[in-house]
């Protein structure tokens, strides 16, 4: 059984295998980055887009849509994994793809958990914004993309909120990438499987040094999005519109 | 206007409009809330469509697609009731419509300048919009519409719950637009004086109807119709 004894000596280990360079805990740590960056990235890039068309167009069935995207940002990691695994395994429809056990396939699981949630929080912050705005902008001769650019522009805080969010879901993730990565050592061994593994082996001080590493790395990438919501809450608006009328403010 | 409906659900807000608006002139539309104000400068502004009817805008029929549509709206400028700022710089509230235009740095911030110059507001270029006061913010607003130099201006309510100092600013601005620079203005507004002190005509509204249009004077002192009457003598609210 874990005690306090096994938490403080975790907090030693972790400053001893930070300051030591251990190149296992190097990798996995890069490993975890690439992969939940990655995936928070791609994520972001389709779902807050998506999130946008959903919040601004009226179609048919658009509150189905809604909530379907409401319901899977709560997509159970292991339900994920086990998709993959299926659709990926030599046996699968992508099995030619070759990608089971491979970072790519522990980003496109964590991907497809951080899309409906970049998407829902962009539904969700776009749809707060002012009607009024809206009518605002087509009133001063806006076409569509133009109208979406602002809006999201209005909407960016939570944009960020929706990276920050996605980010912290696939960071902390462990069912999906832990069945179709396989936690292999060198390769797909990740913070988090690292840290089930060594659990498993009773080798509770490691994992806790190693959870402490992840929720210090979290820390980290969540000050840098947030520094970054401040900073953008003063500054950013007219670098948008530099891309646009190729102004250099 | 020819002929124009417009309905919300089994609400008819407009029935048979028939409206002209001649160039140069301040038209103030007139009426009770909910008459139907809003939605004919909405119209007007091509931001709705009629159900039916006929809208032209410098002799050009406006049932045309987005992309015409949105042409000829570049050629309108509207402020709304509420001033709706975005959360930056009172600049880049002005400047917007230009941005989406793609004006280029050196005309955008001239224009600006002279826009918020025009509106009493040189000096707030800077200013966060979310720091203005509600006739500041109004101003702003009004300068959104005349940086962009437009034909048509539509004022929708523009001075609703302003205090006199900003009241009479934004009116001397409607006027010198106007007389200076020959800007078409339709103002809807519930404020008798107002439309009194500053339009050359006068359109009715009343619970959708467009009731009567004239001259101001004529239609203050010698309504042709019974309902403007009363309406005028505060007997007669929505």
């Amino acid at each position: 059984m874990a005690g306090w004894d096994e938490v403080f000596y975790g907090l030693v280990k972790a400053v001893e295998l930070i300051f030591s360079g251990d190149p296992n805990v190097i990798q996995v740590t890069l490993l975890s980055l690439r992969v939940s960056g990655l995936a928070t990235l791609i994520g972001g890039a389709l779902g807050i887009p998506l999130g946008a068309f959903v919040a601004l167009r009226t179609f048919r069935g658009k509150t189905f849509v809604i909530s379907v995207i409401n319901t899977l940002m709560g997509l159970p990691p292991v339900l994920v994994g086990l998709v993959y695994y299926i659709l990926l395994s030599s046996t699968g429809p992508l099995g030619f793809l070759r990608l089971l056990y491979t970072p790519e396939a522990m980003i496109l699981a964590q991907l497809t958990m951080v899309l409906p949630i970049a998407a829902g929080v962009t539904i969700s912050s776009v749809s707060t914004i002012d009607p009024r705005l809206r009518e605002v902008v087509v009133s001063l001769g806006a076409g569509p993309l133009q109208e979406a650019a602002i809006l999201l522009w209005e909407a960016r805080l939570g944009l960020l909120t929706a990276l920050v969010v996605g980010f912290g879901a696939a960071i902390s993730e462990v069912g999906a990438i832990m069945i179709v990565g396989g936690n292999l050592l060198g390769y797909t061994r990740a913070l988090t499987t690292a840290i089930v593994l060594l659990t498993n082996q009773g080798e509770f001080v490691e994992a806790i040094a190693l959870g402490i590493i992840l929720l210090v790395l979290a820390f980290l990438v969540n000050a840098i999005l947030t520094l970054l919501q401040m900073r953008s809450r003063s500054s950013l608006f007219a670098q948008t519109y530099t891309r646009q009328s190729q102004l250099k403010w | 206007m020819v002929n124009v409906y417009k309905s919300f659900g089994s609400r008819e807000v407009l029935k048979n409009i028939c409206l002209d608006v001649k160039r140069g002139e301040i038209l103030s539309v007139i009426g009770p809330s909910g008459a139907g104000k809003t939605t004919l400068l909405k119209l007007m502004n091509l931001l709705l469509n009629p159900d039916r009817g006929k809208i032209f805008f410098d002799g050009v029929d406006t049932d045309v697609d987005e992309k015409q549509r949105r042409a000829l709206r570049r050629k309108m400028g509207m402020v709304f009731q509420h001033p709706a700022l975005f959360d930056t710089t009172v600049f880049n509230n002005v400047a917007l419509g230009l941005m989406i235009r793609g004006f280029h740095k050196e005309e955008i911030e001239k224009r600006v300048e002279d826009a918020l110059r025009y509106v009493g507001l040189k000096g707030f270029a800077k200013r966060k919009a979310s720091s203005l006061s509600a006739g500041e913010a109004q101003r702003v607003s009004l300068a959104r519409a005349l940086v962009l130099e437009p034909k048509l201006l539509l004022l929708d309510e523009p001075t609703a719950n302003l205090d006199p100092g900003n009241v009479l600013q934004i009116e001397e601005t409607i006027r010198r637009v106007n007389s200076e620079r020959g800007v078409t203005v339709v103002l809807a507004t519930h404020n008798l004086l107002q439309a009194k002190r500053l339009s050359h005509r006068v359109a009715f509204l009343w619970m959708g109807d467009l009731v009567e249009v004239g001259e101001t004077k004529e239609v203050f002192e010698n309504p042709k119709s019974e309902r403007t009457a009363l309406y005028l003598r505060g007997e007669m609210v929505c």
